[in-house]
């Protein structure tokens, strides 16, 4: 979230789109109908399901899953074409007046650069026209044809409302009804929040899909505002905290971007990661990448890590190419993965195709669970009736299943989607041998660094000269490891600007990234949850819930990455003179001397409103982007693209380009192309999808949950069910083209067919949350029906949108 | 007047008792009988957080014991924290079943293994469990190690064994595994940040 929770409640509109908080997040939920209570707010539900968020909103339009870009490319032409732009915003804080490379061209569904056969772009022509001065050129008027407005104005005029209905199947009147909505937040003084989730990341085109609400939000001045933001309200208690420590391969922690095989030393590496700025007198903050990076390594290696050896750059892996869940189960498919952990996660479960899994893992040499629960994937090899219908003698996968306890069982911090850092304490033990992931982790450590300084093998050094200053090697201590995540002054920090002032003692925690150095003077765990741990304690554990703004920013309970702040961007709450868009909700304000107001700025302190220091400081250009730039994978626009399982045989928006028909960028592997199914055989568009009552798949585990919601059951609308001649409460069949589950029919009027291109289309509503295992009733693993094809850009799977038949079982 | 719900247990379930016992002609300071208090009046209170959805509401779980030396806590109720700016004291139909997920049949209590075309789990202890899966990673490491590319570029990877990580661990436990893991050589790595 760039918000955070309780900030909905300051919002004039409330658009979810991409979501269902009322189910899937219910006690964040209460701020948006806070809203509506206190602020006379209008919430606006688009979803393929009249779901239960719909069914309080103010106005409910339908949508086909998968045209969320149709859509949202309308309400841009619509908020161009009748005027509903907050000018002044978009002129000072965008890059609606910059220069685009002449030979950036778009055509017919793709853009300039474009590699068919590797399906990607070469991206040399997505980019700003250079000045001498070595900045990026603009045009204030916005009237040069290259500018981004102009390229950006021409790009969405093809969205028009009847396209719109044509391509998304939502009625005309019900588009421009929430165009209407949408656009009267233009008002400098009103702002829209955006709330998504899984209904938005899990396509072919996620990342594009929140892009376009990136550019909504640009050109109606709600970033940076309270009340306003995009917000991700995403899955897991530590999801955030999680992807902050990046447990993913492309990042280190921090989203410090891995090396890869081209940063063939050091200097290139920070070379290509540190920008110069784009436009003059712009924080550009990223130019500090090289103390985040050299603060991490003096965090792993310590005094192994030195200026005489490039501060253990090779201790880091370099990444060889793609390393997501998608790519490391094909590489195991392939058989060139020989060991897997599965460390609370149940792939089995929560990957695409459940067969392709299995598979894979089939030919794993040895796999290893740790998990509080007896999890599906760590019984693949087991059957369980047609549910799971595998001969253990053909698997000749070693399976090693440890207990680990749980959130009650443990202390330590979780970070929400508001980026709130807060501390839990422990409850009880686990039961029988449980141990904490840190104890397995550091016993499985302890052990290989003990073989390696007693036999030696390949490359040892970064195993043997990892830090590891725990009181009990075994049991390093939540405590001791946030403060390692804060990290310390390894030397005095002096001040640059007065180097007899001493910023922090050799040994003294850190109080804020600001402090870090590049020359191995301090060490740091994560840099951007600097400020966690300072010499004034532990701040997660803070627990004052004083709102003395009114706001709800509560900014001494926890603390929030970055630097204890709760709206980022919220130098953009107020206008370029410093003033706030709105006084009643003043985030931040220019006090003549330095900001101040309600938050921690998200601004150097002291620039004054005339040095015209923009808000968007991590880009290098001080401004949002509406065009992209080379970031994204397949286009610095959005542009609609049809899901990979579509009942349509081609794009209605390029209806004559075979290559525009799905997201050119995304990468699809040989053996999943040929698993794609087509409206012939699979007439039905499905979507997956949760239950307030359950949570993944862990619930089915829990007795009081399976009791609510005790079976699998596949939601169809009535107009379907009396096609196929099916009762409400019959089996019934769902068949993908890589398989088939069985669950109980419930018909209902929450789904509509829906009139798409001509052609009537049905929606299959299937929630996710069951399985062999656990106390519901045993049944089938839902993504045994999803195809394998993520986001060009995160490779999340496109879980949303497939093609799908409905049969009596 | 100031007091945490545990105090407000024991003066609440106290003040009834006493009121009645002095109707009946008992001085309160005298009672010789013991008025039975409210369950969680005697429970240990602790802070935590749901670990279903990322509103991360907190809770407060209650446990018998007072967590003494060899006492065994035993949690027996989990709430909404009303103090929580987010949550304010609520909790879900999820959150609302967070006990039943902690006493859940289906809790692992002791290291297992199934070994290749078993059809069964066999118990084994910590010790072997470490020292088996060790010797796994380290035959795997060393025969599959990458020092160079093809191009004689560092790259110093370990491609053949991967990590799931968890993202309903602690942000604690999580660096703790990046933090080893990448020391390894690992760049299989994936969470379910991605899916």
């Amino acid at each position: 979230m760039t918000n955070h929770w309780v900030d909905i409640k300051n919002a004039d509109v409330v658009l979810v789109m991409g979501g269902n908080p009322a189910e899937a997040h219910p006690c964040g939920f209460k701020w948006v109908i806070e809203a509506k209570k206190t602020r006379k707010a209008k919430l606006l539900v688009v979803d393929p399901r009249f779901n239960r968020t719909a069914s309080v909103a103010d106005y409910y339009a339908p949508l086909r899953s998968g045209t969320d870009i149709a859509f949202l490319g309308g309400v841009i032409n619509y908020l161009i074409g009748n005027d509903k732009i907050h000018h002044e915003y978009v002129k000072a804080y965008t890059n609606a007046a910059f220069l685009i490379d002449p030979g950036f061209k778009f055509d017919d569904g793709i853009f300039s650069g474009y590699n068919e056969e590797k399906r990607s772009y070469g991206k040399d022509t997505w980019k700003y026209q250079m000045g001498a001065d070595g900045f990026a050129k603009v045009d204030e008027t916005w009237q040069d044809p290259n500018c981004v407005w102009q390229l950006m104005k021409s790009h969405y005029a093809r969205y028009t409302p009847e396209m719109v209905s044509q391509v998304c199947g939502t009625p005309k009147d019900a588009f421009i009804k929430v165009c209407e909505y949408i656009a009267e937040t233009a008002a400098p003084n009103k702002t829209m929040t955006s709330l998504y989730a899984l209904g938005w990341t899990q396509h072919s085109v996620g990342s594009q899909n929140i892009r376009c609400m990136a550019i909504i939000q640009q050109l109606l001045g709600n970033m940076g505002m309270a009340g306003g933001g995009i917000n991700a309200l995403r899955g897991h208690a530590n999801v955030q905290g999680i992807t902050d420590f990046a447990l993913y391969a492309q990042n280190l922690p921090g989203y410090v971007s891995a090396p890869g095989d081209a940063d063939t030393d050091r200097a290139t590496y920070l070379e290509k990661r540190t920008p110069k700025a784009l436009r003059p007198g712009q924080m550009n903050f990223a130019q500090n990448f090289p103390k985040w990076h050299t603060s991490l390594a003096k965090a792993w290696w310590g005094d192994a890590a030195t200026k005489d050896n490039d501060f253990a750059y090779d201790y880091f892996p370099k990444l060889g190419g793609a390393s997501d869940v998608l790519q490391i189960f094909d590489q195991m498919y392939q058989g060139k993965i020989n060991g897997f952990f599965c460390q609370g996660f149940n792939p089995l479960a929560s990957v695409s195709n459940k067969k392709k899994i299995s598979d894979g893992l089939s030919k794993v040499k040895y796999l290893v669970i740790m998990d509080p629960l007896a999890t599906d994937t760590s019984e693949f090899w087991k059957p369980h009736g047609e549910f799971n219908d595998v001969k253990p003698a053909d698997i000749q996968t070693e399976v090693f299943r440890l207990p680990t306890t749980l959130f009650a069982e443990t202390a330590g911090t979780f970070t929400n989607s508001g980026r709130v850092i807060q501390w839990r304490w422990k409850a009880a033990d686990g039961p029988g041998d449980a141990k904490d992931d840190t104890e397995i982790m550091a016993a499985l450590f302890l052990k290989l660094k003990e073989m390696y300084g007693k036999d030696g093998g390949a490359f040892p050094d970064p195993i043997t000269k990892l830090t590891w200053a725990y009181n009990q090697p075994l049991k390093p201590s939540p405590e001791e490891l946030l403060r390692e995540i804060n990290g310390k002054a390894l030397a005095d920090v002096l001040d640059p600007k007065d180097p007899t002032k001493v910023l922090a003692k050799a040994g003294d925690q850190l109080a804020t990234f600001a402090h870090l150095r590049d020359d191995g003077s301090t060490a740091c765990g994560n840099w951007i949850y600097c400020g966690v741990w300072s010499q004034a304690g532990n701040n997660s554990a803070r627990r004052d819930n004083a709102d003395p703004s009114g706001l709800g920013q509560t900014l001494n309970w926890g603390f929030a990455w970055p630097v204890n702040r709760r709206i980022i961007y919220n130098r953009a709450s107020a206008d370029v003179s410093g003033k706030p868009w709105d006084a009643k909700r003043t985030v931040l304000k220019w006090t003549g001397k330095a900001w101040g107001g309600n938050d921690v700025p998200d601004m150097r302190p002291d620039a004054a409103p005339e040095e015209m220091v923009m808000p968007f400081i991590m880009n290098p250009e001080g401004v949002a982007r509406l065009f992209s730039r080379e970031m994204m994978a397949e286009g610095p626009f959005p542009e609609h693209y049809e899901p990979f399982e579509s009942p349509l045989d081609a794009n209605p928006m390029h209806p004559k380009n075979p290559k525009a028909r799905s997201n050119p960028a995304a990468r699809v592997y040989k053996g999943d192309m040929e698993a794609f199914g087509t409206a012939k055989d699979f007439p039905y568009v499905a979507t997956t999808y949760r239950l307030t009552e359950h949570f993944h798949f862990w619930t089915k585990h829990s007795k009081i949950n399976a009791i609510m919601q005790p079976e699998q059951f596949v939601e169809i609308g009535e107009e379907l069910a009396k096609e196929k001649g099916i009762a409400n409460g019959e089996r019934i069949k769902v068949r993908s083209n890589r398989g088939f589950i069985k669950g109980v029919a419930v018909v209902t009027k929450r789904i509509k067919a829906l009139d798409v291109d001509g052609k009537k289309v049905h929606t299959v509503g299937i929630p996710i949350h069951y399985g062999f295992k656990g106390v519901t009733k045993p049944g089938f693993i839902t993504n045994t029906l999803t195809p394998v094809v993520g986001d060009a850009n995160t490779q999340t799977p496109e879980f949303k949108t497939f093609l799908v038949t409905i049969e009596k079982a | 007047m100031n007091m945490n719900r545990r105090q407000f247990f024991k003066v609440c379930s106290a003040g009834l008792g006493g009121s009645s016992i002095a109707l009946m002609g008992f001085s309160p300071t005298n009672a010789l009988a013991e008025v039975r208090t409210f369950k969680l009046a005697r429970a240990t209170e602790t802070r935590n957080i749901c670990p279903y959805c990322s509103v991360s509401c907190g809770v407060l779980i209650y446990s018998t014991g007072d967590k003494s030396k060899n006492s065994q806590a035993e949690i027996i109720h989990i709430e909404g924290d009303p103090d929580n700016p987010v949550n304010r004291g609520t909790l879900c139909p999820k959150g609302a079943g967070l006990r039943d997920m902690v006493q859940s049949a289906s809790r692992l209590k002791w290291p297992e293994v199934r070994e290749p075309g078993s059809a069964e789990w066999k118990k084994i202890s910590w010790p072997d469990a470490i020292e088996r899966i060790a010797k796994h990673m380290k035959a795997d490491r060393d025969a599959n190690f990458m020092t160079q590319n093809k191009d004689g570029v560092t790259v110093n990877r370990w491609t053949t064994t991967g990590f799931l990580a968890s993202s309903a661990a602690s942000n604690e436990a999580g660096y703790l595994t990046v933090k080893t893991i990448r020391a390894m050589g690992m760049t299989a790595i994936d969470t379910q940040a991605r899916i």
